[in-house]
């Protein structure tokens, strides 16, 4: 049996795709901790769904082994119970694009400072 | 009122997994799962953000700076590009795509050996026409298509197929499932199309042209056993991965052959009584659009039907804010031609390599997926522009 030549597959997965990077925020320093961020908040997921898994085995039998965690097929409630947790975890970390998102619609909206010097006038 | 519970993307452990689909442990399925669902929080939570800030900001400061609104899209995406809402959205999506990217690199390299072992013994004879010397069109190799690294046709080792099981594995997790298990729901689309439309229509010959490994083109043949169907593609490691998927699929009637699909001068004319492209037109560029449209009138047969379909196109009635947005995978997911092919007319193509005006069909596509498992298309509220599975037929029936 031929065996494909060994490959570097932790670099490779991570490789870059031809042609240049589109930047969008104006300090491109920004842009690397987002994505930093991201894939840590990717992997801080993966880890907690992993306790999920297990807590949801052990409630069910007890003990389990390592495979028990890749075979796990969690039922339809538990399937709706991870779905909802991502959907707020995500919120969650997101939660300055959800606040900058509403004060597009509060245009009006003062500083508490500001408050502060119209209360001082009343 | 209660609002209705948001079930989310389907998770990953629904997919559907042929003989050579990539395997995933436990981590790598959560993984794809926190994927699916940040683009899905990217398209529900924040996208709409942007229109907001367009509404709020970006346009009025259009207006106060030239004098009126924007009247192109890429005026509008210009402006945009300067809005903090904008800039957000973009640099997350453009993240998830890498994260996306390198999920899935790191399930099949990982098991890449198992993968061409199982590629190799599904392999039937005849099925696979590759060429030694093949050159790839320039159109793909500019940049790497939807920031997939190697694109299509990268070869790691020798006889690689990695690029193409990256492909497959990852697409569920794109399109949070809207293509169905089998990513399939385009192909299925077509067929429902076709026995709608023409009902009587029994092609014995088909040529499918940009197959990629095949999504498409396996419903196609399944719906028409007794014919003979050649996918061509430029890509040798999607043809090989292709071929192998759909014997492990149970779909024995494809030729898998790599070509450029502007010159086929290995089939003769009138060789085909049905042409079909889906969402492959978008990765040519003009002059190959050209030779493949005069190569598609010289190889369809009296009676033949040809068969694009692509993303819709921008019609005057579409706000140019849609447009801005529907042109995002051009410039910023390495989709070079998404955004020319809304410059020219389709029709106008047919009509110079041959076709008559007449023999012009124009129809709408949406992909037929699994009910029960997936919102249907139709009522799935949401917009995530250029995303969304809903497509545009442009075609001809030729004359008998």
């Amino acid at each position: 049996m031929s065996k494909a030549p060994e490959i570097d597959a932790i670099s490779l997965a991570g490789a870059k795709a031809k042609g240049k990077r589109p930047y969008f925020f104006a300090d491109p320093d920004v842009e690397r901790v987002l994505s930093i961020t991201m894939a840590v908040a990717g992997e801080l997921a993966v880890l907690r769904q992993r306790l999920d898994t297990i807590e949801s085995l052990l409630a069910e039998r007890g003990s389990i082994s390592r495979d028990d965690i890749d075979a796990f097929v969690p039922n339809e409630e538990e399937t709706r119970a991870r779905s909802r947790w991502y959907q707020e975890y995500l919120a969650r970390i997101l939660r300055i694009v959800q606040q900058e998102r509403e004060s597009l619609s509060r245009a009006d909206e003062i500083t508490s400072e500001e408050a502060g010097d119209r209360l001082a006038e009343d | 009122m209660s609002k209705q519970e948001n079930i989310g993307p389907p998770d990953y452990r629904v997919v559907g997994r042929h003989g050579i689909f990539p395997s995933t442990d436990h981590d790598e399925t959560e993984r794809y799962n926190f994927l699916a669902h940040l683009n899905r929080h990217l398209a529900e939570g924040v996208m709409p953000g942007v229109a907001q800030a367009y509404a709020a900001r970006v346009e009025p400061a259009f207006v106060a700076r030239q004098g009126r609104p924007p009247s192109h899209r890429h005026e509008v995406r210009k402006a945009l590009l300067e809005d903090p809402m904008f800039q957000t959205w973009s640099a997350l999506r453009r993240n998830t795509m890498e994260m996306r990217q390198q999920a899935g690199r790191s399930v099949v390299l990982g098991q890449l050996d198992e993968l061409m072992e199982r590629t190799k013994s599904l392999l039937r004879e005849g099925q696979l026409q590759l060429k030694d010397d093949f050159e790839v069109p320039k159109h793909l190799s500019a940049v790497d298509h939807h920031c997939m690294p190697g694109s299509y046709y990268e070869e790691l080792v020798p006889h690689d197929i990695s690029g193409a099981a990256n492909y497959d594995s990852g697409m569920f997790v794109t399109t949070g499932g809207a293509l169905g298990r089998f990513t399939d729901g385009g192909g299925h689309g077509v067929v429902r199309y076709l026995r709608r439309n023409f009902p009587n229509f029994a092609p014995q010959r088909i040529l499918d042209i940009g197959c990629g490994l095949g999504h498409n083109v396996l419903p196609i043949a399944a719906a028409f056993p007794e014919s003979k169907v050649i996918a061509v593609d430029a890509a040798a490691p999607m043809l090989r991965y292709g071929a192998a998927r759909a014997t492990s699929m149970g779909v024995d009637n494809i030729t898998f052959v790599q070509a450029d699909v502007a010159e086929l001068g290995e089939y003769a004319d009138a060789s085909f009584d049905w042409i079909q492209s889906t969402m492959f037109l978008h990765e040519t560029s003009y002059k190959a659009l050209k030779r493949i449209m005069r190569e598609t009138r010289r190889l369809i047969a009296p009676g033949g039907l040809v068969l694009h379909i692509e993303q819709p196109t921008y019609s005057k009635d579409m706000p140019v804010f849609e447009q801005a947005m529907r042109d995002w995978d051009a410039f910023y997911n390495n989709e070079p031609f998404w955004t020319k092919l809304h410059e020219i007319s389709l029709d106008e193509y047919m009509l110079e390599a041959g076709f008559r005006s007449e023999e012009l069909i124009h129809g709408k596509v949406a992909a037929v997926v699994d009910q029960d498992l997936f919102p249907s298309t139709e009522d799935d509220e949401v917009e995530d522009f250029g995303r969304k599975p809903a497509w545009e037929i442009t075609g001809a029936r030729v004359a008998a």
